[in-house]
C-alpha cells in the first residue's frame, strides 16, 4: 500500500495530465462551474441521484464522474445519502408505477430550494419504455424538471455540461 | 442416457425450435421434472408464460444438456414448480402476476412484480412480511430509495442487536413491462430493449437476444461478428469486474482500492467509445451481427490498454490481499454454502465462489468460445473474500480473451441477412455475462415480428441467495456482501 500510495504523490495526477481535447473541455466546464457555483451556493452543491426505474445504465455513468478523470468533488459538488440533505435531485429512469410514490415522497423531503434533473433519454420520456403501462413516463410525470439530460447513457461529460447549465439558469430561483 | 433426454423423449416436440429441443408434455411428465429438480439431478434455467401455456427449461449439468418443457395449462392453472423447488418461488409469483395463471400449490401468494400500480390489483396490496418473532428483535426497513447511488428496492432486515436475524427482499420497484413491449415489436426495437433489461449487462442481452433470433431463424452471424461480439463481452466483462473489485472494498471503508479500479474501468470505456463508439457498447450487437467494426488502431488501442491493466492490476491484487483490515471484513463474512449455490443453479460469480463450477462459456460453448482457450476459476469457499477472487481470476482470463480476440479476428462482412420466417418459428440462447447467464427465448411470428419474448436475468437466482447469506452477519455488513453478490434490480423487475 505504501508502494502505492508514494506512486500517487510522485505521480501527477491524472486530471492534470497533458490534455486531450476531452479532458481541456473538461477543464474548462471545471473552471465555469467554480465561478457560477461560489455565487450561488457558496462552492457547494448537494446531488441526491435517485433510480426511477432506470435499467441502471445511467448510474453507472454517475458513478463514473467521481473517478479521477472526472473528480465531481473538486468542483465542490457531492452525492449526499439523504434527499433532506439535497439540493439537487438527479432522477434517472422511465418513471414506472411502482416507484411513483417513492419518487414524489423523497422530492417532498428535498428542502426548497432544490432543482431536478432528469437524466437520460428515458428520463426525458419515457424513452423506448414510453408506451408501457406499467411506466408513468418521464420524470415530469411525476415532478417538475429543471433540467434533462440526454444520451443513453449520457456520458460523465455531458452530465457535467449540464450541472453547469443548471447552474447558469438558477438566477430567479436562488 | 441423461436425466432430462428421458423427460423429453416422452412429449411432443415443437416444430421449429433451436437450438435446444422444446417438448408438450403432459401433467405427469411435468411432476416428474420436478422431483427431478427437486433431487438435485435437473437444474432449473427459467420459467416463463406463453399465452395458457408454461414453459420450463432445464439443464441436465452432468449432460451438459438443455430443454424446455411445456404444459398446457387447464383452466389458467398448472402445478406449482415451488411447490418443491423452492428457487422457482419468484419466478411463479412474478409469472402469476403477469400472466394471470394459476401456480396451483403456490407456497407463497403474496404479488411480487405487482405493487397494485398497474394490472390486475388495483389498490396497493397490503403487503405482510413473513414474521420473525422472538425477544429482542425489531426490524429495519431500507428503501426503495437508497443511500447510495443504487438502483431501487425495499430490504426490510429483523436484526438482534448488530445482527442480522432475517433478510427479507421486495423487489419489483423497476418493472417497466419489457416483455410486454417486446410481444409485437420488430427485431430492432428487440433488440433496443434488450439491450435496457439490465444497464450493465447491456452486450450480454443484446448477444443473447442475437443468438436467440438467429437460432429461430436458422441464419449464422458471420465470423468477424462472431468474434467483436466475443471481445465486446468480455471487454463488459472486464469493466464490471474490476468496477465491483473496487465497489467491494469501498464498501468496506477502503476508497485507495476503489480509486485505483475505476481508473481502469474509466480507461476501458473511453476505448470502448473510441472503438464502438459507445462506452458501454450499446446497440452494437444486432440480431445477424454487429453494426460496428474495428479498425486497426482500436485494435491497437484495446491491445495497449490490456497490456496496461496487465502491468497495473497485480499491485493492486496484493493490495487486496495483504492489507488485513480488509481481509478481516470481507473473509468469511456473507458465506453461501455449496448446497444452495447448486439448488438455485446460482450463475457467474456468486455460483463459482460457491463451488459452482457453471460458466455457458465453457459448459455450452457458444461460438467462439468454442475455439478460445480460457479458464473457469471456481472457489468453494463462498464468502465475500471468494467473490472478490473469482472476479480477480476472470479479470486475468479475460485480458487473455482479448489478446487473443483481438490477434485472431477474421476478416469478413459484419451483418447476415435474417430471411422472413413465413412460419412462427422459436429460438433460445444463454450467453455469459459478467454477473451470470442471462436467458433470452422468443417466438417470432411469420411476419418476422416478436410474438413473445422472455428474458432470464442472472439475479432471479443470486437474489434469494443474498437473503440467506447475510443471516447471521451484522447490519454494517450488508452493503458489503450486497455488493459482493451485485445482484441486478432492473435485469430482475424487467
Amino acid at each position: 500500500m505504501r508502494k502505492l500510495l508514494f506512486a500517487s504523490l510522485i505521480r501527477p495526477p491524472l486530471t492534470e495530465r497533458p490534455p486531450s481535447p476531452d479532458d481541456a473541455a473538461l477543464d474548462e466546464l471545471g473552471r465555469a462551474f467554480v465561478r457560477i457555483s461560489r455565487e450561488r451556493l457558496g462552492r457547494s452543491l448537494s446531488i441526491r441521484a435517485i433510480d426511477a426505474g432506470s435499467c441502471n445504465g445511467c448510474e453507472l455513468e454517475i458513478h463514473a464522474l467521481a473517478n479521477a478523470f472526472y473528480d465531481i468533488e473538486r468542483f465542490g459538488i457531492r452525492f449526499v445519502a439523504s434527499p433532506r440533505h439535497a439540493d439537487v435531485l438527479m432522477v434517472t429512469g422511465p418513471v414506472t408505477k411502482n416507484m411513483g410514490e417513492a419518487l414524489k415522497r423523497t422530492y417532498e423531503a428535498t428542502p426548497n430550494p432544490k432543482w431536478v434533473i432528469a437524466v437520460g433519454d428515458c428520463g426525458r420520456d419515457g424513452g423506448c419504455f414510453a408506451a408501457s403501462p406499467a411506466v408513468m413516463g418521464g420524470v415530469d410525470a411525476v415532478v417538475p424538471v429543471d433540467l434533462h439530460i440526454a444520451g443513453c447513457p449520457p456520458t460523465p461529460t455531458d452530465m457535467l455540461k449540464g450541472l453547469i447549465a443548471l447552474l447558469a439558469t438558477m438566477t430567479g430561483k436562488a | 442416457m441423461s436425466t432430462l433426454d428421458d423427460l423429453l423423449r416422452g412429449g411432443r416436440p415443437a416444430s421449429h425450435h433451436a437450438p435446444w429441443p422444446r417438448v408438450t408434455v403432459d401433467r405427469a411428465a411435468w411432476d416428474a421434472a420436478i422431483e427431478q429438480l427437486a433431487g438435485g439431478h435437473l437444474t432449473l434455467l427459467g420459467l416463463w408464460p406463453d399465452a395458457a401455456t408454461v414453459h420450463m427449461a432445464l439443464l441436465d449439468e452432468p449432460a451438459q444438456a438443455v430443454g424446455v418443457i411445456s404444459l398446457a395449462c387447464d383452466g389458467g392453472r398448472y402445478p406449482s414448480v415451488a411447490r418443491l423447488h423452492p428457487p422457482a418461488l419468484r419466478l411463479e409469483r412474478a409469472l402469476r402476476d403477469l400472466s394471470g395463471l394459476i401456480p396451483d400449490g403456490l407456497p407463497d401468494t403474496r404479488p411480487w412484480l405487482d405493487h397494485g400500480q398497474w394490472g390486475p390489483n388495483p389498490e396497493p396490496p397490503d403487503y405482510a412480511f413473513l414474521p420473525c418473532e422472538g425477544e429482542g428483535l425489531h426490524q429495519v426497513a431500507v428503501g426503495p430509495v437508497h443511500a447510495g447511488i443504487i438502483e431501487p428496492g425495499h430490504f426490510r432486515f429483523t436484526v438482534n442487536g448488530e445482527t442480522v436475524v432475517r433478510l427479507e427482499q421486495r423487489l419489483g420497484y423497476t418493472h417497466k413491462g419489457t416483455e410486454a413491449l417486446m410481444a409485437g415489436a420488430d427485431l430492432a426495437t428487440g433488440a433496443r430493449l434488450a439491450g435496457r433489461v439490465s444497464g450493465d449487462s447491456t452486450v450480454a442481452y443484446a448477444l443473447a437476444f442475437a443468438r436467440a433470433v438467429e437460432a429461430a431463424l436458422g441464419v449464422i452471424a458471420p465470423p468477424r461478428a462472431v468474434f467483436l461480439r466475443a471481445l465486446m463481452a468480455e471487454w463488459e466483462r472486464l469493466a464490471n469486474h474490476l468496477g465491483d473489485i473496487g465497489a467491494v472494498c469501498n464498501d468496506a471503508s477502503f476508497v485507495l482500492m476503489q480509486a485505483h479500479c475505476a481508473i481502469l474501468r474509466e480507461r476501458m470505456l473511453r476505448v470502448a467509445a473510441d472503438a464502438f463508439g459507445h462506452r458501454l457498447m450499446r446497440d452494437r450487437i444486432v440480431p445477424g451481427g454487429v453494426t460496428a467494426d474495428l479498425d486497426a488502431a482500436a485494435g491497437q488501442a484495446m491491445r495497449e490498454l490490456v497490456a496496461d491493466i496487465r502491468r497495473r492490476f497485480p499491485a493492486l491484487v496484493e493490495l487486496y490481499e495483504n492489507t488485513a483490515s480488509l481481509q478481516d471484513r470481507t473473509v468469511t463474512a456473507g458465506m453461501l454454502g455449496p448446497e444452495l449455490a447448486r439448488q438455485y443453479g446460482a450463475g457467474g460469480y456468486v455460483g463459482r465462489a460457491s463451488g459452482r463450477p457453471f460458466d455457458s462459456r465453457r459448459a455450452l460453448a457458444y461460438p467462439p468460445y468454442d475455439r478460445l482457450a480460457f479458464d473457469v476459476p471456481v472457489f468453494p469457499e463462498g464468502d465475500v473474500n471468494a467473490r472478490v477472487w473469482v472476479r480477480i481470476r476472470e479479470v486475468e482470463q479475460s485480458l487473455a480473451l482479448v489478446e487473443e480476440i483481438v490477434d485472431r479476428l477474421p476478416r469478413g462482412t459484419l451483418r447476415a441477412d435474417l430471411p422472413q420466417p413465413g412460419e412462427p418459428r422459436e429460438g433460445m440462447a444463454l450467453v455469459e455475462g459478467f454477473r451470470g447467464d442471462v436467458l433470452v427465448w422468443l417466438r417470432l411470428g411469420a411476419d418476422g415480428r416478436i410474438a413473445r419474448c422472455s428474458l432470464r436475468d442472472p439475479s432471479w437466482f443470486q437474489w434469494p441467495l443474498l437473503e440467506a447469506a447475510i443471516k447471521g452477519n451484522i447490519v454494517a455488513d450488508f452493503p458489503l456482501c450486497n455488493k459482493s453478490f451485485n445482484c441486478s434490480y432492473s435485469g430482475h423487475d424487467l
